[in-house]
């Protein structure tokens, strides 16, 4: 499925949009650490918590947690919080 | 040999090239633009890698490393990070605050201090972390920290890594606050080392443990001989002993002794540089009446010379942060500090005379002196 990545994680996929494959998000995000390294840490702490300046939706439906399951053709988007003025 | 400045800011990192006789310096980067970039600092057993203690302000920490000198980077594949803790509220690293490399014959070897204030250990150039148990599970840990509640403004943190160069068993570390702990066994088991230090803000008159250490540093010559800034006034210790001395109580009334960073000679261990700030009403830690100057002492703080040539002489209201003052190896020394004004000051004649060697920098956290490899 496809995954929208927001500036400050562009370092990593050099794209705004990339593909990963997983049943929940946590797998998608697993498989996006694969595919770029470093990348999941970042955004998701130790304790696998989405880090307090992260957001992440799909289908623009904001998810708190990563074991929310996923469809096929699914859009995931992972945004940057609006903080700091 | 030309020494490397290793610039640490709330924007980047920043590397200052100097030339043998230290007059001229280049500037390069930033690298990282836009990261809080809390310490740089290089080998000392190869002389050309570097690590990079790094966050920005949305995402989470890492450590980027370089075996170049800084002409390529790559992330560390495990930054210091506590073990994940099932049905429960674990603890999260908020950021790497300070890196140590092992001593000398432990090739590879490098500790990290964070915030909370937790001990982190790679073995492999900080390509992976591991957390160190003996002080992040440490049973009286919660209540030396306060569970890395009471801190400076930007979070509880462990600083000030000294590792013994006759006994790398034998570790130091800082934690503000919590005071100054020490381990003999490989960091396995950790005492508090705080007999004799003030902690005004507690009211205990000789607590155990709870000070505030701003930087300690270990003579690299003279391993029995410990140098700590503190929040509460400049101590020095001779390890058998086992009492910090409060030599600031040296320095002139009006200027205090208080301060972030210490400096130390590195050949003589009776000599040392700080740079006073305004610890008083509700602590400016700007310099005293806007006049920066420097205080070195060359008998164990038994007295103070005010260096301020070349520095401004007034309306000059920054601050020097805990790893932002470096001592090279020259002779006579040389020595430099950052400003939270994003200057650089630098001084080839042991401190007595100062000029500015780069400006219009971020904020600056921490300077680091180097000598690369040619």
């Amino acid at each position: 499925m496809k995954v929208s990545i927001p500036t400050p994680l562009r370092s990593y996929t050099g794209a705004a949009q990339v593909e990963a494959c997983g049943a929940t998000v946590a797998e998608v995000l697993a498989d996006l650490d694969r595919r770029y390294p470093g990348i999941r840490f970042r955004m998701i702490d130790e304790q696998d918590d989405i880090r307090p300046h992260v957001k992440i939706f799909i289908n623009r439906e904001r998810i708190a947690a990563l074991d929310v399951a996923l469809e096929p053709g699914d859009e995931v988007q992972i945004l940057q919080a609006l903080s700091g003025g | 040999m030309p020494p490397l400045l290793l610039i640490g800011t709330r924007k980047g990192v920043f590397l200052l090239r100097g030339d043998a006789d230290r007059a001229s310096w280049s500037l390069d980067g930033p690298h990282f633009l836009g990261h809080l970039a809390y310490h740089v600092v290089l080998d000392p057993r190869d002389r050309r890698s570097l690590l990079v203690a790094a966050k920005t302000g949305h995402l989470g920490p890492t450590v980027f490393g370089s075996s170049d000198l800084g002409k390529s980077w790559t992330e560390a594949s495990r930054p210091p990070a506590f073990e994940k803790l099932e049905g429960g509220k674990g603890r999260v690293v908020d950021h790497v605050f300070w890196l140590e490399p092992g001593a000398a014959e432990e090739r590879g070897v490098w500790y990290a201090g964070t915030s909370p204030p937790a001990l982190f250990r790679s073995e492999d150039g900080g390509d992976t972390w591991s957390p160190v148990s003996g002080w992040n599970d440490h049973p009286m840990w919660s209540t030396w920290t306060e569970a890395g509640a009471d801190g400076t403004p930007d979070g509880s943190i462990l600083h000030s890594i000294n590792v013994d160069p006759r006994d790398t068993s034998h570790v130091y570390v800082g934690v503000s606050g919590g005071g100054v702990f020490e381990s003999t066994d490989g960091c396995r088991s950790w005492a508090p080392l705080n007999a004799g230090c003030a902690a005004d803000f507690d009211p205990e008159p000789n607590p155990e443990f709870g000070h505030d250490p701003h930087c300690v540093r270990l003579h690299p010559l003279a391993p029995d001989v410990l140098w700590q800034q503190n929040h509460c006034g400049i101590y020095r210790m001779h390890r058998p002993e086992g009492v910090w001395q409060r030599v600031g109580d040296n320095m002139p009334r009006d200027v205090g002794d208080i301060g972030f960073p210490v400096g130390l000679h590195p050949r003589d261990p009776d000599s040392a540089w700080v740079f006073p700030m305004d610890g008083t009403d509700v602590w400016p830690r700007t310099s005293p009446d806007g006049r920066p100057a420097v205080y070195r002492t060359r008998d164990a703080g038994r007295s103070w010379e005010r260096h301020d040539r070349g520095l401004p002489r007034e309306n000059a209201w920054w601050t020097v942060l805990r790893q932002s003052m470096a001592v090279d190896a020259g002779d006579p020394v040389g020595i430099y500090f950052g400003t939270t004004t994003g200057q650089v000051w630098g001084s080839r004649d042991e401190g007595e005379s100062w000029r500015s060697v780069a400006e219009n920098l971020p904020h600056i956290y921490s300077v680091e002196v180097a000598e690369p490899e040619a």
